[in-house]
Parts: structure tokens; C-alpha cells; sequence
């Protein structure tokens, strides 16, 4: 088996006094989709911020490749080519929908080509002079995708990408995320819902109270259903 | 030759002017507060001192270096606005988390440090900064005479206005600066070297300052508190502007400008208050200034 592409160790993550990971562990190898699931207010959100750097206070160990990341700035972090989606998408208001697109330094040699990404995402085209914020839900979700594609990352982390969409739209969303899997980009997926996870990862860690408590290959979710719904309290 | 409701068409034209030229130095503060407040959340209430320190270099460089208006535009900006980088880098950056006020009462702190040093060392009385030989004279425009080195301030302040209005809104950098300015995290994650850029941002303000500052100083002396005296009325028409907005600065800097100068004709009593009563009329109307957008 490969050497794991991000390894987090014993992570404890805070909000000012609020203690919010509690030794946080999980892996993930080169290509891999692999998906967090757990309760609202597990700790999906905060271990994917602690991964981009974004968190003020964190302790214990996440590497990626050969680099210690714990005390990297999120620029240094995402220069490394790791790229991040983030739950409340962060579509920018003052930027029209090509200037979000484009926003995103590159980074690395082997981006996505725009061409490509329209192909993927072809309602983006068609506004691209629109103001960001003006377009619906699925479409901003899309744009919060597709910028994160340009740049040369190799590893994505996608905080729930389908929450509150459509069904069609999360259908499109999830042939993206093959696709992309076939790309040979890594994705680390953050998800309330396991059927919807099924179809596009290879493993599901199970968080609870900041930390990782069951890790679940795809191919036994079939016979694990009953134990996941209980995690989940679906 | 035509009277006007019973003014005569020289005094209208002359106070328009002088509005106008009054309006291109509103402009270019508002415009560097308006930038400044965007990204870093501060008001920069050293921003009078700053103009008066780019004044100061453009008399002091040609007091004690012989060198010409023309090089203290460059310089001035320059200087001042490393001397911005400096605050920013050991003192501004701490602030930005915190409630505006704590950067009004340090940055209003070090505009009185900044002035008392140079009062301290130039005493308050204005020192006289000549125009410069190419843009001395003027034309006669018929109904009025038009001063080359006012009408040379009008346009160069246009300029520069229009220019960075370009850069923010048309140009990739900018977009990073409007990117920022909503969500400075994100953009950092993106591998954007966010706290330099504010760094710039701030050092650019300022060095817009700097040259407003020189641009005054051969039409206003150059004073300690030439500065202190003109930020109130800037700090008004960023408020009807509406704060960090760079078109709202920009054009309601000229505007108000040309307004106080035909106060002066029609109703000289208002002329000193009628930008503060626009103010109080529009932050009661539209608080979010007049190109501000409501959050
Ligand atoms: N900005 C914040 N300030 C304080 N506590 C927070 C903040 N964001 C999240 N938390 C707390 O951290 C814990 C983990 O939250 P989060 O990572 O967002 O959960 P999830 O993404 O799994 O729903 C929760 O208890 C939540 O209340
Ligand atoms: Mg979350």
C-alpha cells in the first residue's frame, strides 16, 4: 500500500477557549476520495480548516508529503498544492463570476484548462459577467469548485459541496467528483449524506466529538448501514 | 459681458475653480482613507499628517537638496509611504481584529506626534513653496483666467484618481484587493501573501497622501497643520462617499468641492458648514453614504 499523501496525527484544534478536535487522526492516500462524516458540530468543518491553516490555535502533527504543515501560514499551505472549498463557499460579491473563476493563483504546472472546466460546469459560461453573488446556490457551489481546479492542486478539500442543493445538482456534482478522481486528484469530502458518499468515495471516516471513531471502506458500507445510521442518527 | 442672478461670471468661474481644485485634493484623501479603510479596516485619521509630511519633503528636498518639484513628486510618496509601511508593520497590524475605534485613537495619536514634531522644528507659521517654472502663467480663457499650475492639479489628481480606480476595479491586483476586502482569510488560502499586500495597501494610502501634499504646496504654504485643518471636511465627504467606497470617494470628493465653491458665490455664510449639513442630511437618508452599500 502507498505512502499515505496527508497524515494527521493527534490533532486538538480551538476556538479561543472552546476546545473543538479532541486528537484528531485520520490519512489519506495519493488519489483517494475520502469523506468525513459525522453530526453537525463533529468537527468536519474544523478539521478542514486546520488542514488549510486557517484555524488560530491548533496542536499535534498534519503532514503532507515530506512537510509538516502545523505552523505554516494557510498562503505557504495552499502554495504546497493542497485547495480548499469551504462550507459557506465564499463566492465574492464585488468580483464578477470570471474574476472569481480566475482568482486563485496558480500555483503548480498542470492545471485544469478553463476549456476543461466549462466542460464540467457549463452553466459557468454563459455568467461570467454576472456578479458573483447573483447566481443560485448550485451555480456558486459549481464556482467554488471550478476555481479550485485552475490552479495546479493536487489535494481537495470540499466541506459539504451538496448541502442544501437539488437533487439534479448533486447528481452533477457527483459526476464531478469522479471525474475529478479520474483526473488523479485527491479529495478529502466533507458529508451529512452517506448514500450520496457512497457513490463517490473509497473510505469514510465517522467523526464524532472531535475525533475520528470508526473508519468505514466503501465496499462494507452495504453491511455497516445499520452501525453508520447509528453514528449519524439518521 | 453676461451676469448670472446678478453674479458676475468672473467671481462664478473663479470659485468654481478653486471648488474644483479644493475637490481634486478631497478626492485623492478620500480616495487613500476609502483604500486604506477597504482592506485594513482602520480609519486613518494620520492621514492629514501624511499629506503634510508630503508637503514638508517636497520644501525640505528643495531647501536642503536642491531638488526640483518635479522630483519631490516622486519622492514625497515614496518616503512617506515607507514611513507608512514602518507604522503599519510595528503598529497598525496589531489592531485589525479589533473595534475601529482602537486604530481611530492610534492613529489619531500618532497624527498629533507627527504635527507636534513638526511644529517642534518648523514652527506654525506656512513656509512658502514656489510653482514651479514650467507651470507658471496661465490663459486667458475670455471669461476667466485660468492658472496653468491650478488647471496642471485638476487634471494630474483626475489622473491619478482614474487610475486607481482602474487598478482596483478593472485589473487582477484589483480584484485580489476587492477579494480581500470581503474575506481576507479565503483569499490568504488561496496562497495569496495577504498581510503584504495590506502592508502595500497601507504604504500606497499614504504615499497618495504624500502627493496630494506636494501638489498643495505651492498653492497652499506649506504648514504643521495644514493637514490637521483639511482632514475634518475629508473625513465628512468619505462619510457622504460612504465609507471604503473608491467611486464614492472620488466623485463626491470633486463634487463637494465644486459645491463649497459656489457656496462661496451664492451664500458665503454656508460656505464653511454646507459640507457637514450634507453630511447630517445624507447619514440620515442613506447611512450607508451615498455610494456605500447598506451590510
Ligand atoms: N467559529 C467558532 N467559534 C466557536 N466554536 C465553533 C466555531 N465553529 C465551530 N465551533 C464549534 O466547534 C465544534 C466543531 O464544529 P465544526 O467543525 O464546524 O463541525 P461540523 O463541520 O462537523 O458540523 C462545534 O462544537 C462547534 O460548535
Ligand atoms: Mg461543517
Amino acid at each position: 500500500m502507498s505512502e499515505p499523501l496527508l497524515t494527521i496525527a493527534d490533532l486538538h484544534a480551538f476556538y479561543g477557549e472552546s476546545h473543538a478536535l479532541h486528537g484528531m487522526s485520520l490519512d489519506i492516500r495519493e488519489g483517494e476520495v475520502v469523506t468525513l462524516l459525522g453530526r453537525n458540530g463533529a468537527g468536519k468543518t474544523t478539521t478542514i480548516k486546520s488542514i488549510m491553516g486557517v484555524m488560530g490555535r491548533r496542536t499535534g502533527s498534519i503532514r503532507y508529503r515530506d512537510q509538516e504543515l502545523i505552523r505554516l501560514p494557510s498562503n505557504a499551505i495552499a502554495r504546497l498544492g493542497i485547495a480548499w472549498c469551504p462550507e459557506e463557499r465564499g463566492i465574492f460579491a464585488s468580483l464578477d463570476v470570471r474574476e472569481n473563476l480566475m482568482l486563485p493563483p496558480p500555483i503548480k504546472a498542470g492545471g485544469m484548462p478553463v476549456e476543461e472546466i466549462f466542460a464540467l460546469f457549463p452553466n459557468l459560461r454563459e455568467r461570467l459577467r454576472s456578479q458573483g453573488t447573483k447566481l443560485s446556490g448550485g451555480e456558486q457551489q459549481m464556482l467554488a469548485i471550478a476555481r479550485i481546479l485552475r490552479t495546479g492542486a493536487t489535494l481537495l478539500l470540499l466541506d459539504e459541496p451538496t448541502e442544501g442543493l437539488a437533487p439534479v445538482i448533486i447528481q452533477q456534482i457527483g459526476r464531478v467528483i469522479r471525474t475529478l478522481k479520474e483526473r488523479g486528484f485527491t479529495i478529502l469530502l466533507v458529508e451529512q449524506n452517506f448514500r450520496f458518499a457512497a457513490t463517490v468515495a473509497d473510505r469514510h471516516y465517522v467523526v464524532e466529538h472531535g475525533r475520528v471513531i470508526d473508519m468505514i471502506e466503501n465496499s462494507e458500507l452495504a453491511q455497516k448501514t445499520d452501525r453508520l445510521q447509528e453514528y449519524l442518527g439518521v | 459681458m453676461f451676469e448670472l442672478l446678478g453674479i458676475p461670471p468672473q467671481a462664478l468661474f473663479g470659485q468654481l475653480l478653486i471648488g474644483l481644485i479644493n475637490g481634486a485634493f478631497y478626492a485623492m484623501l478620500s480616495l487613500g482613507l476609502a483604500v486604506i479603510f477597504g482592506l485594513l479596516n482602520i480609519i486613518n485619521f494620520t492621514h492629514g499628517a501624511q499629506y503634510m509630511m508630503g508637503a514638508f519633503v517636497a520644501y525640505l528636498s528643495l531647501t536642503h537638496l536642491g531638488l526640483a518639484y518635479w522630483w519631490a513628486l516622486l519622492l514625497a510618496p515614496i518616503a512617506v509611504g515607507l514611513f507608512g509601511i514602518l507604522l503599519e508593520r510595528t503598529m497598525l497590524h496589531r489592531l485589525y481584529k479589533l473595534d475601529h475605534l482602537y486604530g481611530l485613537l492610534l492613529t489619531f495619536g500618532l497624527a498629533l506626534i507627527v504635527e507636534g514634531f513638526f511644529r517642534n522644528q518648523y514652527g506654525s507659521s506656512g513656509l512658502p513653496y514656489s510653482i514651479p517654472a514650467e507651470l507658471r502663467g496661465g490663459y486667458n480663457l475670455g471669461f476667466m483666467f485660468l492658472p496653468t499650475y491650478r488647471a496642471w492639479v485638476v487634471v494630474a489628481s483626475v489622473i491619478v484618481c482614474f487610475g486607481t480606480w482602474f487598478v482596483i476595479e478593472r485589473t487582477k491586483l484589483g480584484a485580489y484587493l476587492r477579494a480581500a476586502t470581503e474575506n481576507p482569510t479565503l483569499v490568504q488560502a488561496f496562497g495569496v501573501n495577504v498581510p503584504r499586500m495590506v502592508t502595500l495597501t497601507y504604504g500606497f494610502g499614504v504615499a497618495l497622501a504624500a502627493f496630494a501634499g506636494v501638489m498643495a504646496a505651492p498653492i497652499y504654504q506649506v504648514s504643521p497643520l495644514m493637514g490637521a485643518n483639511l482632514i475634518i471636511v475629508v473625513f465628512a465627504v468619505v462619510v457622504i462617499g460612504g465609507m471604503g467606497s473608491i467611486l464614492g470617494a472620488i466623485v463626491t470628493g470633486f463634487g463637494l468641492g465644486v459645491i463649497e465653491g459656489l457656496t462661496k458665490v451664492f451664500y458665503p455664510e454656508a460656505s464653511n458648514t454646507v459640507i457637514f449639513v450634507i453630511m447630517a442630511i445624507v447619514l440620515t437618508i442613506k447611512p450607508a453614504g451615498l455610494f456605500g452599500r447598506a451590510t
